[in-house]
């Protein structure tokens, strides 16, 4: 289809089931630390909040590269794993989870952070004193008043994933139906000089992209609320 | 009921013990930073760092550290900006804690709140959709409804224009007449103590300074209240008769009558008379030969000199009620006022509540 061939397609599958995996995790992982950043006293944040916003900047051979070596069978987690009886991580689809977490963590925390901090304490405090407990809270006044923070970071989380190349290739390498994923499908297939192949992949995930990037931009402007577009 | 908080915040101390009657509106009144909005989140067990104690309908809220969550406190809260839900309309945020609460224990109505506070035309509207006065009465009406044994309010008219305050102030004087229960209420305008509080506690640096009613708590010459330029006292009387000719209503107050700008009340009617210090004059004899229509007999009770240099502070008794006066140093001494004198007081401006 769309003159894709099926290892291609098999590319593309494991792209769209690391992307939702991993940005799912993500969110659970990071409401907690969003609400603390955004609600918590200072001292440690600071420290925190740069750690979070750190793969923004660097490049992402050096996270590739770090993550390779402590999930690998010398690393502390991969030996660690190893010697209870289970496999190390290194070019695995379970450390491709944890690498595009490491990756797109900044893209989910601080979104949800700005929406946390613009939304505030006073309508959490409103609600308890209309008899609201804490999960009421959540569920009636934060996730409403704070759904453009989550769909944004939900967005750019699995957009960012669908876009990885070094994070992924160091520590996946390319493995097909394992770890080759899209983008490394395209590096393989304009390595070996297929350009049509290439061509074909690319602009399906350019469509993609965008196509999730214009659902976002709606959604934002019918939800008639507090919120932050990221 | 006793109240009894301590809080300790930067360089800031909270240590505030008062009673809070169990009906009537309390004013807890103070200078911006005294600590009033503190005071009223640690009742509300907004504070986690509070200690004190606070008991209310029998059920203990906060005792030592110990407190209940906010959620199961029987409160109702009205912050100072409206805080509504921006994503509920009118209806669904009176509906907020209205649902939550069992409905056995609805003890407020639904449709004659909603009728009290005028909200039928707005429910169906969303909080940027209404002024800031509609909000806040909004807010009020989202808090009655869950049917408080405590109700707290916030300063609600301060962040509002003068015309939105003209617009909350009858609810609020209507709710006071028809509430049950202690209402607590923040400020610092002493025009919205006088019109609405029956009870004041003065806050100091984190601190209650004075308490009792309002009536007296205003009229202490060794009170700051007594010496701000604004400084009022508050009668009570009754309505006894209309003078439909000459647009004027008699008033009865422990025994005199006292004259003022017609009053759309019914005879037998309690009203609160605030009279302000300055527009009071004092006379050794009875005047019938001035503009001044009321001349009440009273009897001089204390004077102290007041802030504004050259003049004194003279408090005067009417029947058990206290007047105000300011006058001149210099008219202090012509008229050899003292203590325990009867002299005339000259009533010139009436403001009626």
């Amino acid at each position: 289809m769309f003159g894709i061939a099926a290892a291609d397609w098999v590319a593309l599958q494991l792209t769209l089931k690391l992307a939702t995996i991993s940005t799912l995790l993500l969110l659970m992982l990071c409401v907690p630390l969003a609400w603390w950043l955004a609600f918590s006293p200072r001292r440690l944040k600071v420290m925190v909040e740069a750690l979070v916003a750190l793969p923004l900047v660097l490049p992402p051979t050096v996270i590739g590269f770090y993550l390779l070596i402590l999930l690998g069978p010398r690393g502390a987690v991969g030996s660690f794993l190893e010697s209870i009886g289970l496999n190390h991580l290194a070019f695995s689809f379970t450390g491709l989870v944890i690498g595009s977490m490491v990756y797109s963590l900044p893209f989910v925390v601080q979104p949800l952070q700005n929406a946390f901090q613009s939304m505030g304490t006073r309508p959490l405090e409103a609600a308890a004193t209309l008899r609201a407990g804490p999960l009421d809270r959540l569920i009636t006044v934060v996730l409403p008043l704070t759904r453009r923070g989550f769909l944004t970071a939900f967005v750019l989380s699995f957009a960012h994933t669908l876009g990885e190349f070094g994070v992924l290739l160091m520590i996946g390498g390319s493995i097909p139906g394992q770890t080759q994923v899209a983008s490394i499908a395209i590096y393989s297939h304009v390595e070996a000089m297929d350009y049509s192949a290439a061509h074909a992949l690319s602009l399906l995930l350019l469509v993609m992209a965008f196509a999730m990037l214009m659902a976002v931009y709606a959604l934002n402007r019918r939800f008639r609320l507090v919120g932050v577009a990221g | 009921m006793n109240v009894l908080f301590q809080l300790q915040r930067g360089d800031f101390t909270l240590d505030a013990n008062f009673d809070l009657p169990d009906q009537g509106v309390t004013a807890l009144y103070g200078r911006s930073g005294c600590g009033k909005t503190t005071l009223l989140r640690c009742m509300a067990g907004l504070e986690p760092r509070a200690r004190g104690q606070l008991q209310i309908a029998g059920q203990l809220w906060q005792n030592g550290a110990h407190s209940i969550a906010v959620h199961q406190r029987a409160l109702g809260y009205v912050f100072q900006e409206a805080s509504l839900f921006p994503h509920l309309n009118v209806q669904d945020n009176l509906r907020y804690g209205w649902r939550r609460l069992p409905a056995k224990h609805r003890r407020v109505e639904w449709e004659s709140t909603i009728q009290l506070l005028g909200l039928t035309p707005l429910l169906d509207r969303y909080p940027d959709q209404l002024s800031g006065g509609q909000r806040q009465r909004v807010a009020l009406g989202r808090a009655l409804l869950t049917s408080p044994d405590l109700l707290l309010m916030d300063e609600p008219l301060a962040s509002l224009d003068s015309t939105s305050k003209a617009d909350i102030l009858p609810y609020l004087e209507r709710l006071h007449r028809s509430l049950a229960i202690p209402v607590l209420y923040v400020s610092h305008s002493q025009e919205e103590v006088l019109r609405l509080a029956d009870h004041l506690v003065l806050l100091e640096d984190g601190a209650v300074q004075a308490q009792g009613p309002v009536a007296e708590v205003m009229a202490r010459l060794d009170l700051p209240l007594a010496h701000s330029p604004g400084a009022q006292a508050l009668l009570t009387g009754v309505v006894m008769q209309q003078d439909e000719a000459d647009h004027l209503t008699a008033v009865s107050c422990e025994g005199e009558v006292i004259w003022v700008s017609q009053l759309s009340q019914a005879c037998g009617t309690g009203v609160r008379l605030s009279i302000a210090a300055r527009d009071v004059a004092i006379s050794r004899e009875p005047t019938s030969n001035s503009s001044v229509l009321n001349c009440l007999p009273v009897r001089v009770d204390a004077l102290q000199p007041d802030a504004q240099p050259g003049h004194v502070l003279v408090s005067l008794k009417l029947g058990g009620q206290t007047l105000l006066a300011r006058i001149t140093e210099r008219s202090r001494r012509t008229l050899a006022l003292q203590q325990g004198d009867a002299v005339h007081a000259l009533v010139k401006g009436i403001a009626v509540h």
